[in-house]
């Protein structure tokens, strides 16, 4: 009996074919949706936390207050000290001082006039020692776009745009204009090393990169840092643990009344990541469940659509003395298979699609041009192992629903008021 | 004993706020090997009735014995397992299954009775035999004429050697032609493996066949002729 509906199945495309490409289109629109959001959202967070939020951040209270302004006269002082202890506490995570200070770059000629200039964003990491995370964390040599990483003092990495900009090259002097960290006014001359592109236009507009030894130096900052960022080695975020982290230390470390004390905050709790996060976290479980609504709907429709041409098959399967409990079940069991082989596909195109857009991403700078928000300007899907299942079961679920709910007009109808329908 | 035995049968819808009475107080027997029809216009309630015969409804008053088996205190599943041995079916529509061949649509009552391949196999070929459809065995039904269409409706009616043949208007949309040969096949299975058929019909080309004519008028039997052999 089975090879026997299994045949009819095949031959009747209307029951087969035009099924299994609705539950494929529904399939493949969760898991490219699903992974698309998941790079989307994923690459703002971790982006985020490469460059700023650290999965936990250390600032002074009164930093914090004021961290749009780089305020370096009230970064944490004292850094290595905290460091060490950081790392004797939380020897399982990575411990990042960093120095974010701005000011103005002047490019100056042979005479030592100014040959151009442009207001500047600086990162001040560890960056000379090659075995520095920082390097990995950042990306720096893959951004690398000509010259070389700092190895020698004072070396520093400019943004390819901004370096055009200013029409400076490599080997050539920077001279940075700024503020120390007592007030006083900060003149340091650097050495470009080489150019950097991240493919983000607010870190590609006008940053440099220095180590955090040579910044302490221009701007006088002696065991100082802006911030302490702290990851975790395997780089995964857990929402729930960084804030236990975080509420540790300031347990142990943070004084109400001290507006010096350092303080640390998680990568949630540090703009508005956190709603982004739940955000992540929920997206995925509401394309499901939309997606489980409206496909048993349509699928629903489909199958009485298809009961209702089915009735003549039905009526005469009854006549024949099938039990209708038989022929309802043969009925699940075609929406299983179907939904099965509806599932596979639809994952398949949407596997294939999403990698597609991991690895080779949709640009949008043109569309950035005078953006401020931290994100990439090239758009990239991430396949996780959830887009792998995201969408087979609801395709299943959804599927087989749909012909339960049509299924049941059939199981519930009298047979013989089906069978005068059968006859009409 | 009757093969079918009705007794003071009542079968009522409900209409509205009320009931429409479509079958009144049948008493009636068929014996094993008839020729019968149920004759009436439209609406008398001839359909109903064999529904009844056919365990697909049950009466709303009274007793239908078939097979002997009380059809009003079955089981759905008791039902469809005596249609399944005992019976075969014939519409005026056919209702052959279209994405299936004529092998197929013949052999798919012997499925549900879950008999071998080779036994299946034997038997539609037998059927096929009887309603001259060898040559046919691949085609769909979209490839045949009604009159082809009605044959292999009967080949599956009569595949599994069912006790009782029910037909309701069988040629209703066949032409004299066809109508007759159905007919004549049906007369010598009815003659050569003694089985029942009971027909409900107002086709005089039936009823000129039938050997015992069941007239219903409203819902009551107004007249049960047993015709001489012709």
């Amino acid at each position: 009996m089975i090879k026997f509906l299994l045949k009819g199945l095949l031959r009747d495309r209307s029951r087969s074919l035009f099924p299994i490409l609705m539950v494929s289109a529904g399939v493949f629109l969760t898991v490219f949706l699903y992974s698309y959001m998941r790079g989307i959202l994923g690459d703002m967070v971790d982006v985020s936390a490469r460059f700023d939020t650290g999965q936990v951040k250390i600032m002074t209270r009164a930093y914090k207050e004021l961290a749009d302004q780089l305020p370096n006269d009230l970064a944490l002082l004292g850094v290595n000290d905290l460091l060490a202890q950081l790392k004797k506490n939380k020897p399982a995570m990575l411990w990042l001082p960093r120095i974010k200070f701005g000011g103005l770059l002047d490019i100056p000629d042979k005479k030592g006039e100014s040959r151009s200039q442009g207001p500047v964003f600086g990162l001040g990491i560890n960056l000379r020692d090659p075995d520095s995370p920082e390097i990995k964390l950042l990306n720096l040599k893959k951004s690398l776009v000509r010259g070389k990483l700092p190895e020698n003092k004072d070396e520093i990495l400019i943004s390819e745009a901004f370096a055009e900009k200013l029409g400076v090259n490599i080997g050539e002097t920077a001279t940075l204009l700024g503020s120390t960290m007592y007030g006083s006014m900060a003149m340091y001359n650097f050495k470009i090393a080489g150019t950097v592109r991240f493919g983000m236009l607010i870190i590609d507009r006008s940053t440099i990169f220095a180590d955090i030894n040579d910044v302490r130096l221009a701007l006088d900052m002696a065991d100082g840092a802006s911030e302490i960022l702290g990851f975790t080695k395997d780089m995964v975020y857990d929402d729930a643990s960084m804030i236990k982290v975080a509420r540790e230390f300031n347990q142990k470390y943070s004084n109400q009344n001290d507006e010096f004390a350092p303080l640390m905050l998680s990568l949630g709790e540090q703009g508005g990541l956190r709603d982004i996060l739940q955000m992540a976290s929920t997206l995925g479980s509401i394309i499901v469940t939309i997606f489980i609504f409206v496909m048993s709907v349509v699928l629903w429709n489909a199958g009485l659509m298809n009961g209702i041409r089915r009735y003549g098959e039905i009526g005469v399967r009854l006549a024949m003395g099938e039990p209708k409990g038989d022929i309802y079940r043969s009925l699940i069991l075609e929406s299983v298979g179907i939904g099965i082989a509806g599932s596979l596909l639809g994952t398949a195109i949407g596997l294939v699609a999403s990698y597609w857009l991991q690895y080779v991403g949709l640009d949008i700078s043109k569309m950035l041009q005078k953006s401020n928000i931290l994100i990439p300007s090239v758009i990239r899907a991430r396949v996780t192992e959830t887009s792998y299942y995201i969408g087979f079961l609801p395709g299943l679920f959804a599927s087989v629903l749909g012909t339960m709910f049509a299924g049941i007009g059939v199981y519930k109808r009298q047979t013989s008021q089906l069978f005068k329908e059968l006859e009409v | 004993m009757p093969l079918v035995k009705l007794e003071k049968v009542f079968k009522h819808f409900p209409i509205g706020g009320g009931n429409f009475t479509a079958l009144k107080d049948i008493n009636l027997g068929f014996e094993k090997g008839e020729f019968s029809g149920i004759i009436g216009p439209s609406g008398s309630g001839k359909t109903t009735l064999l529904n009844i015969i056919g365990s697909l409804d049950t009466p709303s008053e009274g007793s239908a014995v078939v097979l002997g088996e009380p059809v009003e205190k079955l089981t759905e599943k008791q039902a469809a397992k005596l249609r399944s041995k005992y019976m075969g079916f014939i519409f005026q529509t056919y209702n052959l299954l279209p994405v299936y061949t004529v092998y197929e649509n013949v052999e798919f009552p012997l499925l549900i009775l879950k008999m071998s391949e080779e036994e299946i196999r034997k038997k539609v070929l037998a059927a096929l035999e009887w309603v001259h459809l060898t040559d046919k065995i691949n085609s769909r039904p979209s490839q045949l004429s009604g009159g082809e269409c009605q044959r292999v409706a009967v080949a599956r009616a009569i595949v599994k050697q069912p006790e009782l043949v029910l037909a309701d208007e069988p040629t209703a949309n066949l032409d004299a032609e066809n109508s007759y040969h159905i007919l004549d096949t049906m007369v010598n299975l009815n003659k050569e493996l003694k089985t029942t058929f009971i027909f409900a019909t107002h086709d005089d080309k039936v009823i000129r066949y039938l050997k015992r004519k069941v007239h219903l008028v409203d819902g009551k039997v107004v007249k049960d002729e047993v015709v001489s052999s012709q």
